[in-house]
């Protein structure tokens, strides 16, 4: 694990380009029977390259929600979301189903690994899919990303051969498989013990420092205030995390 | 071929023909496995023998940590005996490299576990197009129909293009099963298929296996719920690492 080895986080992100993602105005509305509930309120967000955000907040107050705007996972009321120049809110599903299979690396609480392939075959699935990598290539790259994140040696296992907190590190290899340049992780250590979320943290320091842009929710605010910037959503709305105690005032 | 070599030494019984003169599909021979702790050893199979039939729908009923998910890695592969033979068809799969055995359990088994595990960007119909994409057996060209065929087998070819998060559980289970029928395996091996669901869905989850058995398939279903495995033509309790019982209901 070498090449993904933790360190400091001061890899500077340059304000000066233009952000990775944009988000303006991003208002999400489901519907009730009692009318409409509003989950996010008007969300104004700039995330720059290399930057390693974390999104911290209470159930409900619409973390999630915030990634699947991001993700194009769901769909949302009013606003904009733009990836460089890409308009994410613009695009059918084929489109998004395209550029969400080269452009970012989803990382989910329960892993999400085909039980029934091989962790080698499970990293190579999004090269296949997008075919951005064939092959023998595709097969090299896998190991190699399997061999970043130290589970060279299981290539060929069942992921129910290996432990929760290894299947999540394959998860974050095949979300590496296409060389995205984002990477969301949604609660991606909410499953997994402190020492195991630990191992999770600095890989994905190792990320960063190798230039790529993260974006993490999670419960773990601990964890939250080690990254470059950590986001607190309440209600609907984001603002800079509060310190420690004030958390609560912020709730209002 | 090189990948295949005699069973261990030690394999003092072998499965003879049934009543139909029908050789064993999986033949276990007095499989042990030890797994070594800081505490100490611990035996959770202990001279395990088994054959099954081609055709046969077969449950392994045992409470937890009786030894029965163990018993289903022997099979799979996830895990490996300490010893004894595990034969399936004409192959042992122990004997095989990892890389080779993933591309033979690609072929031959199908796996479906309590947790179904989805991929959740994914429709329905692409999740179960995928394993077709990792074992060349059906032309690409084929495939998506394929895919639809097992989608209408399970009940869910109007659901093809939604997403997993739009259907029940128990759905999602049978599109599990749906994609462990991807490559056409001849054994289907579940651990637990229904044990994340409720009464009903699990019921559901027994008629697809039925009709699979039906179909020629040989089912291997392992399960804590006695009320399923009376459902099936021959059931083995499994205590303490060993058989300690054999229900027959049917040839």
């Amino acid at each position: 694990m070498s090449s993904l080895s933790a360190g400091n986080l001061s890899a500077e992100p340059d304000h000066n380009s233009q952000p990775l993602l944009k988000l303006r105005g991003v208002v999400k509305i489901y519907p009730t029977a009692t009318g409409g509930f509003q989950a996010l309120k008007g969300i104004d967000l700039d995330v720059y390259a290399g930057e390693f955000v974390a999104i911290i907040g209470k159930s409900g107050a619409g973390k999630s929600t915030l990634v699947n705007m991001i993700t194009g996972v769901d769909r949302l009321s009013a606003g904009e979301v733009w990836a460089g120049d890409v308009p994410v809110h613009q695009l059918n599903e084929n489109q998004l189903a395209r550029w969400r299979g080269c452009n970012v690396g989803i990382i989910y609480q329960s892993f999400y690994l085909m039980p029934t392939l091989s962790l080698l075959d499970n990293v190579i699935l999004p090269m296949d899919m997008s075919g951005a990598y064939r092959g023998r290539k595709s097969v090299d790259r896998a190991l190699e990303l399997l061999r970043q994140v130290g589970l060279e040696e299981h290539a060929y296992k069942l992921p129910a051969a290996i432990s929760g907190g290894q299947q999540q590190r394959v998860a974050i290899a095949r979300a590496l498989a296409n060389d995205a340049a984002l990477i969301v992780a949604d609660e991606p250590t909410g499953r997994l013990d402190s020492l195991t979320a630990e191992t999770i943290y600095e890989i994905f320091s190792g990320l960063v420092q190798a230039g790529k842009t993260i974006i993490m929710v999670t419960h773990d605010e601990s964890l939250a205030r080690r990254v470059s910037r950590c986001l607190y959503v309440a209600d609907g709305e984001i603002i800079p995390c509060p310190v420690d105690k004030e958390i609560d005032k912020a709730d209002g | 071929m090189a990948d295949r070599n005699l069973p261990a030494a030690g394999a003092e019984r072998s499965c003879g023909r049934n009543q139909k003169n029908l050789a064993a599909m999986i033949e276990m021979v007095n499989i042990f496995k030890v797994f070594k702790s800081p505490a100490g050893e611990f035996t959770v199979l202990k001279g395990i023998h088994a054959c099954l039939y081609p055709g046969e729908f077969v449950s392994v009923v045992g409470r937890s940590g009786s030894g029965k998910s163990t018993l289903v890695n022997m099979l799979t592969g996830i895990d490996h005996p300490t010893s004894g033979s595990v034969r399936i068809m004409d192959t042992y799969p122990h004997a095989m490299s990892e890389s080779r055995m993933a591309v033979w359990r690609g072929h031959n088994l199908g796996i479906v576990f309590q947790f179904f595990q989805l991929l959740p960007m994914l429709s329905l119909l692409e999740n179960t197009l995928l394993p077709m994409d990792f074992c060349n057996r059906y032309p690409p060209a084929e495939r998506e129909e394929r895919a639809m065929q097992l989608l209408r087998l399970v009940g869910l070819e109007q659901h093809a293009h939604d997403l997993p998060t739009a259907i029940s559980g128990g759905q999602q289970q049978s599109v599990a099963i749906a994609r462990a029928l991807a490559n056409d395996p001849p054994i289907i091996v579940a651990d637990e298929p229904t044990g994340n669901l409720d009464s009903r869905a699990a019921e559901n989850v027994l008629g697809i296996f039925d009709s699979l058995v039906e179909a020629g398939k040989t089912v291997l279903m392992v399960t804590h719920d006695r009320s399923l495995a009376e459902r099936t033509h021959r059931t083995l309790v499994i205590s303490d690492g060993e058989f300690v019982d054999e229900i027959r209901r049917q040839g």
